[in-house]
């Protein structure tokens, strides 16, 4: 009984920080809701949080913000498919190419921490300003991660599954796909998890600055019409976008890696 | 023995020297393919210049007084982006790493916020600061914020108890403390954040020249786009993405990264 009561009494415990966190967020927005109210902070700057909340409805009802989400959507699930398809190839090339590998992965470790956004007046150049632009340069900042996320899984293979499939007599070609793939997949989806989130970010962010697609372009459109309230109401409905979609993402990749 | 030495794959011949000129091959290669596309007239005229074209302009770029204006306004910036946003950071990192309720309320909201695309905050940076540097150092100050404090807290929370109890044993005073076992033991993960920061700073205040601004390399790439000069933008890209490595590259090293025994 006695080591029970304990255990009843942990979950709501475990809520406590939870509920501070959020009613200290709630908190801000009321203090910001006065000072703006009062004038200390003009309304012209920032817009009182419930004129925010309220803009929601006319931004998602005029604003055509439905086919704006599955058109961003659908550019980052375009990038995801190439940097899985290009990344695993990729990485699966550097893997078998020993001394290819020791060339090329530091330029690929290099390329991950490029500034590659900077490069989209040149994407525009090639591309146009169209949604290739934005999915290629999605494409080149997310594909590091996935390439050397597959070497890595690859190479961590334990030696013991490999062992197995030589005991019987596997090809090279039923040695990958049976053995080597599986064993690296959960480490190749924290590539491609990675790739997503910054294939997100970069596409989000070049909508906005060439003003062309989807959510990213709407904040622009917004900011360039002095819509305030709107384009709060755009920037807090993307920051809700990006959590739930790191969220999703985090989940498929527990799923995938229960251990972890 | 003998079964598993066979198994294991043999390590290729040649050690460096291959890989070097395997790599001088390849650079060789791309340059060779990048002339051939310039001089084949497949592309529109200039998308892909000759190499002598963007070799010739980026002599110009670095050899006029103007790029190291920019340069300068550029580096200022960033500079004063990390200065406030990475201070903000470990100081935040500091709370929420050494109070566990802190952390436990609040970290979640870094944790998410962290990777959200920060240029979209540009339009309200205006508004607050303008349209001058103030803005883009802001938006640098909030890129770097969240990279640097997240780190911080992460590593306030791996020290080693056995160093604190060390310290402890010690009688070691709030002070020595600090300084003794608290931050050598965070190096690893200060400059961990540091170098996220300063990447993430660098493309958020750049990335913000490029979209509203008078100065600074951003601008000069985003002016070289618009008048379709483009032996001078390739000339700003290289330059731009070389500083970019290199800086990561010293903080890495000014920092000891590769010296730090765990």
């Amino acid at each position: 009984m006695n080591a029970a009561a304990p255990a009843r009494r942990e979950p709501l415990a475990g809520y406590v920080p939870a509920a501070v966190g959020l009613l200290s967020a709630i908190a801000v927005f009321c203090v910001l809701e006065g000072l703006i109210r009062a004038g200390v902070i003009s309304e012209y700057i920032m817009p009182p949080p419930s004129h925010v909340l309220a803009a929601f409805g006319r931004v998602i009802t005029e604003e055509h913000i439905v086919r704006r989400f599955f058109l961003t959507i659908g550019e980052c699930l375009t990038t995801g498919v190439m940097i899985t398809v290009f990344g695993v190839a990729g990485g699966v090339l550097l893997h078998r190419y020993k001394l290819l590998q020791q060339a090329v992965e530091t330029w690929v470790a290099a390329l991950a921490a490029a500034p590659v956004v900077l490069a989209y007046p040149l994407f525009m150049v090639i591309f146009g300003r169209n949604a290739w632009t934005i999915i290629m340069i999605g494409f080149v900042a997310a594909l590091p991660p996935v390439i050397l996320k597959t070497v890595e899984g690859l190479a961590g293979t334990r030696k013991v599954l490999v062992n197995v499939g030589r005991s019987f007599n596997l090809s090279a070609s039923q040695q990958f796909w049976k053995i080597m793939l599986p064993a690296a997949l959960p480490t190749i989806f924290t590539g491609v998890r990675l790739g997503l989130i910054f294939a997100l970010i970069n596409v989000v962010g070049v909508e906005f600055l060439i003003n062309y697609g989807g959510l990213g372009q709407l904040i622009n459109d917004l900011a360039e019409r002095y819509d305030l309230p709107g384009t709060y109401a755009a920037i807090c409905f993307v920051i809700l976008v990006s959590v739930v979609f790191f969220m999703a993402l985090e989940r498929a990749e527990r799923w995938l890696r229960p251990g972890n | 023995m003998a079964a598993t030495g066979q198994l294991t794959k043999a390590r290729p011949r040649g050690g460096p020297s291959a890989v070097t000129l395997l790599r001088i091959a390849l650079i060789v290669a791309a340059l060779v393919i990048w002339e051939g596309m310039a001089r084949s007239g497949l592309l529109y005229r200039d998308v892909v210049p000759p190499l002598f074209k963007i070799a010739t302009a980026l002599v110009s770029l670095l050899s006029g007084g103007e790029y190291y204006f920019h340069l300068g306004v550029t580096v200022g910036e960033i500079a004063a982006a990390l200065a406030i946003g990475g201070g903000l950071g470990v100081a935040v990192g500091l709370v929420l790493g050494a109070n566990r309720f802190l952390a436990r309320a609040f970290e979640i909201y870094l944790y998410y916020l962290g990777p959200t695309p920060k240029i979209i905050f540009f339009p309200v940076m205006i508004m607050w600061f303008g349209v001058g540097s103030g803005s883009k150092v802001a938006l640098g100050a909030l890129s770097c914020f969240f990279p640097v404090a997240l780190s911080v807290a992460a590593g306030m929370r791996q020290i080693d108890k056995v160093l604190i109890r060390v310290g402890r044993s010690f009688r070691a005073d709030t002070r020595q403390m600090i300084t003794k076992i608290y931050l050598p033991a965070m190096r690893h993960p200060i400059i961990n954040g540091v170098r996220l920061g300063l990447g993430i700073a660098l493309i958020g205040t750049l990335l913000a020249e490029t979209k509203l601004s008078n100065k600074g390399i951003g601008f000069l790439i985003i002016n070289a786009y618009s008048t379709f000069d483009m032996p001078r933008m390739y000339a700003n890209l290289i330059v731009l993405f070389v500083i970019a490595i290199g800086a990561n590259a010293l903080v890495g090293r000014l920092g000891g990264l590769h010296t730090i025994r765990r």
